[in-house]
């Protein structure tokens, strides 16, 4: 008799070297479910479970799920695009240009990652919004709203400094206005002009400033605090829900306020404060 | 320490292997307060397999967009040649608009950067935590700070000629007095609602007003010197 798919994918799942690889096993009791985020180095920046009333599509609308989505989207597409590209006055433009013209799909590569940055944008604006009116931002998850801004400021620079590399008019004048801007800062503002574009207009060290930034730089910080950012939500507690609060359940329960400070509870340091566990 | 029972001490330990150690656990300062229980979900798969989903399908529609348009291409660039306007990406284009106003280092420099301070600093003051309705607490008084605000901000608006931005801040302020006049008994849902937001969902929703108005201006409606055109004019 002929095996199902799962079946080998079972088979597979006990062999010796995919033990190796994960060690957390297999099979569908909540243990091992929890293992297997736990287990991950990747995954165990989010925590093993998560209050079942946040995962309807009301309570975050799904913004930073997105987010993150339009991210993934914009490496895989980005690192393609790298390899048909030449960060050089005028060949970026004749590289540009031969993308749309030239290479297989690479006028589809080159839309979709243009349209998901255009997308990524309005996506972090739009997860800010939402989390402040849910008062997803009060003690103890202050601080990821600040790294949160932190990442709102990543984004704008790495679409900024995308938009100069394709080097047509409409990224010229556009990366000019922008940069001009920078002149305007007291006492520093020409010398933070300079150092912008390695030079006093939008030139060839421009061109390559802006790449390294937009390929290197400016990735590398976004996935530092991307990950900082995912480990505090468990740290903190959780996904925001406003009952499960110690500041609303203090005033269910009538518990007194702490007696020395009056502020809000905190989370224990070092636990995995999720709500259930340690309150 | 009345009760004996208040707290268990245990002390064991071999003091040539190991340093000693002592617990107390008294019952008055457990850790395991259990206030409230609420349903939960594995994270596997539950919520990665529904994060996947939502991620696939924002990725089927930008993959349809990105088939359907194609992404803008000009000519080469040209530094003895300024198009007219020159603009910013879309999300800089409030802050163009509001150099069309001010000088660079208000627009530019002073605006943007008191923006991001005021985000930085939302979850560190109490104004920002409490919950209460703006006008519930105080009333005269907050009415009487309110209209002193209102006013000196409308009027410093007028007297550069923001149009753009004081519309937006005259609607805000028409919004606030309905929501003055309402009460948490209000008979229309309407008002309930508007009667409970505190002053940070206010600021905050001028705030986004004026960046939504402000971008969408600089955006569809400016042409040639920045001068004012309507979208259908073309350019």
């Amino acid at each position: 008799m002929a095996k199902r798919v799962d079946q080998y994918v079972n088979d597979l799942q006990q062999t010796r070297i995919w033990r190796s690889i994960f060690r957390s096993g297999t099979g569908t009791s909540t243990l091992q479910r929890a293992l297997a985020i736990q287990q991950n180095v990747f995954l165990h920046l989010f925590s093993t479970k998560v209050r079942t009333r946040m995962l309807s599509f009301r309570a975050t609308w799904y913004l930073g799920t997105l987010t993150l989505g339009t991210f993934l989207i914009l490496v895989s597409t980005g690192i393609p695009l790298m390899l048909y590209y030449h960060p050089s006055v005028p060949q970026a433009y004749a590289d540009t240009k031969d993308l749309q013209f030239v290479v297989s799909s690479g006028m589809f590569l080159r839309n979709l990652h243009r349209w998901s940055a255009h997308a990524m944008v309005f996506l972090v604006f739009a997860h800010m919004f939402k989390v402040f009116y849910r008062g997803a931002y009060r003690a103890p998850r202050e601080f990821n709203w600040v790294i949160g801004v932190i990442l709102l400021l990543i984004t704008l620079l790495l679409s900024y400094t995308g938009y100069l590399l394709p080097w047509d008019q409409l990224a010229y004048w556009a990366i000019t206005v922008g940069s001009n801007i920078a002149s305007a800062v007291p006492l520093l503002g020409n010398k933070i002009h300079f150092l912008l574009l390695g030079g006093n207009a939008v030139n060839a060290n421009a061109l390559l400033r802006f790449y390294v930034l937009h390929c290197m730089i400016l990735p590398l910080i976004a996935i530092f605090f991307l990950a900082i950012h995912f480990w505090r939500i468990r740290k903190d507690g959780g996904l925001y829900s406003h009952a499960s609060e110690p500041m609303t359940l203090r005033t269910q329960l009538e518990i007194p306020s702490s007696p020395n400070t009056g502020e809000n509870w905190r989370a224990p340091i070092g636990g995995t404060f999720k709500g259930k566990e340690v309150r | 320490m009345a009760d004996s029972k208040d707290f268990i001490a245990g002390i064991d330990s071999n003091a040539k292997k190991s340093p000693r150690r002592i617990v107390f656990i008294t019952r008055r300062t457990s850790a395991q307060v259990k206030a409230e229980t609420e349903e939960q979900i594995q994270t596997f798969p539950e919520v990665l397999f529904r994060a996947a989903v939502a991620i696939m399908t924002m990725a089927t529609a930008l993959i349809w967009i990105a088939l359907l348009f194609n992404a803008p291409l000009e000519g080469l660039a040209d530094p003895s040649h300024t198009p007219n306007p020159a603009k910013a990406p879309w999300y800089f284009l409030g802050l163009q608009e509001m150099l069309h106003y001010f000088p660079p280092v208000v627009a530019g420099v002073l605006v943007p950067g008191l923006v991001v301070m005021a985000l930085v600093v939302i979850p560190y003051f109490k104004v920002n935590i409490e919950a209460d309705g703006l006008f519930l607490k105080d009333r005269p008084k907050r009415l009487r700070i309110f209209y002193v605000v209102a006013t000196a901000l409308s009027l410093f608006l007028l007297l550069f000629k923001v149009y753009a931005a004081m519309v937006p801040t005259l609607i805000m302020a028409g919004i606030m007095l309905v929501a003055a006049q309402s009460s948490p008994q209000s008979p229309s849902k309407f008002g309930r609602y508007l009667a409970n937001r505190p002053l940070s969902y206010w600021v905050m929703t001028w705030f986004l007003f004026e960046l939504v108005v402000l971008t969408a201006i600089g955006t569809f409606f400016r042409g040639p010197g920045w001068s004012w055109v309507w979208p259908w004019q073309g350019s």
